[in-house]
């Protein structure tokens, strides 16, 4: 029987459950890596062939290049792990949050001022496909 | 014996620890989160513990994905700071309890609660914003602590019933404790936020209020709460509030004391993407 996955209908969001976390087991441990100093040095140096040196998929390795968190976590990626790509490039949490959203950072960071993205209209995927 | 005294409950999100840790709190983003903290600061200082039992959770920094574990104490004699890529926070090693954490430990173990035992482990933000939010900037942090980190990055988590009934447990095993120790129960994460993905930034002020009225009214109702309402009404990264529920599991009253006294309550949005929640119990004594 197949898993109850009642999370799929939460629009704009991806639950990283085991599926997810097979998916991207390279992507993410890549990511850990980055904890340490002399391996942020080695992949600054050369993006393309440190991230040679990992069994992850052509997509999650362009992914990766084009620092799109979107598509990092939909090639399995959890946010917890690809914060260390954005540690090693000098972003702040509220920088890669936002870079999924598709606003600039600066409207980003408004929006949290005026108290968040409201949830009316943001609970199921069908209130964001009549949009 | 020991005694749990109080439970303390609190988001933790890293950015405040970087206002900290940088002298930025006089600015007023930062004012508004940490002008909720004075009265607690007071408060740790009039009742100071001997030992905390800090739930929090780890954030990809002591375990990959090569191990996951659903709830892991830490039994060591010390934890060291983790860098999470940034560089370690520059506070204070975090001194353990190894007496009592093996003690609680066998305990809950032996209620069929089955821990993660664990001698190693790097302790990250989860587990230091709370320390500085409540005992502020010392050389050293003013009691013992034991980390107890609990798998919230993966899908599924613990439910909040299983995180209420191992609160209970976990007052069981410190009251059969031989030394006259005074505990508090921290619970940390949330309150409501969204870190990734196209709906990151959600915050939901009505859906929080009500769960701070009914984690202090209600628990064991509040406890049967399934995931996916934290996961739609919260955010995906708002299911760290399961963990508020051992703390409040540990409290007198879930085993026939009287009610606990609501100490402090505050609320803010936002700290960085990340709704503030902040509350402390005291039991009777």
């Amino acid at each position: 029987m197949a898993l109850d996955k009642p999370y799929q209908d939460v629009p704009g969001t991806t639950i990283f459950d085991a599926e997810q976390s097979r998916k991207g087991y390279w992507l993410n441990q890549f990511c850990m890596s980055l904890m340490k100093p002399e391996n942020r040095a080695r992949f600054k140096a050369n993006e393309r062939a440190y991230l040679d040196e990992w069994p992850m998929t052509e997509e999650q390795k362009q992914a990766v290049l084009a620092r799109d968190l979107n598509r990092c976590i939909a090639a399995g990626g959890n946010i917890y792990f690809l914060a260390k790509i954005g540690a090693t490039d000098g972003k702040s949490f509220q920088q890669m949050a936002g870079s999924m959203t598709g606003l600039t950072e600066d409207e980003y960071r408004k929006l949290m001022v005026s108290g968040g993205r409201p949830i009316e209209g943001n609970r199921y995927r069908h209130e964001w496909e009549k949009k | 014996m020991a005694r749990v005294t109080a439970s303390v409950y609190t988001s933790h999100v890293p950015a405040i620890g970087a206002a900290l840790d940088h002298g930025r709190t006089h600015e007023p983003y930062w004012q508004k989160v940490f002008g909720g903290y004075e009265f607690s600061k007071r408060w740790m200082q009039h009742n100071p513990p001997d030992v905390v039992f800090l739930v929090y959770n780890d954030h990809a920094n002591a375990f990959s994905l090569e191990i996951i574990p659903t709830f892991a104490i830490g039994t060591a004699a010390e934890f060291t700071i983790a860098d999470e890529g940034w560089g370690p926070r520059p506070v204070p090693k975090v001194i353990g309890h190894p007496e009592l954490a093996a003690h609680i430990a066998q305990s809950v173990i032996q209620e069929d609660f089955d821990l993660t035992i664990v001698n190693r482990m790097d302790v990250d933000h989860g587990l230091t914003v709370p320390l500085s939010l409540l005992c502020g900037q010392p050389q050293a942090w003013p009691c013992r602590v034991i980390p107890f980190a609990v798998n919230v990055v993966q899908y599924p988590v613990p439910s909040g019933r299983r995180c209420f009934q191992l609160g209970q447990a976990i007052r069981r095993a410190v009251e059969s404790y031989d030394e006259p120790l005074e505990v508090q129960v921290w619970g940390t994460g949330g309150m409501s936020h969204q870190l990734q993905g196209p709906r990151a930034g959600l915050i939901n002020r009505e859906w929080d209020n009500r769960f701070l009225d009914r984690l202090i009214a209600e628990p064991a109702a509040l406890a049967q709460l399934p995931h996916i309402d934290y996961v739609r009404e919260a955010g995906s990264e708002g299911i760290e509030l399961v963990m508020w529920l051992i703390a409040r599991g540990a409290m007198s009253d879930v085993g026939g004391g009287p009610a606990p006294k609501v100490a402090h309550r505050f609320y803010h949005v936002p700290a960085s993407n990340t709704a503030v929640g902040h509350l402390i119990l005291e039991n009777a004594h």
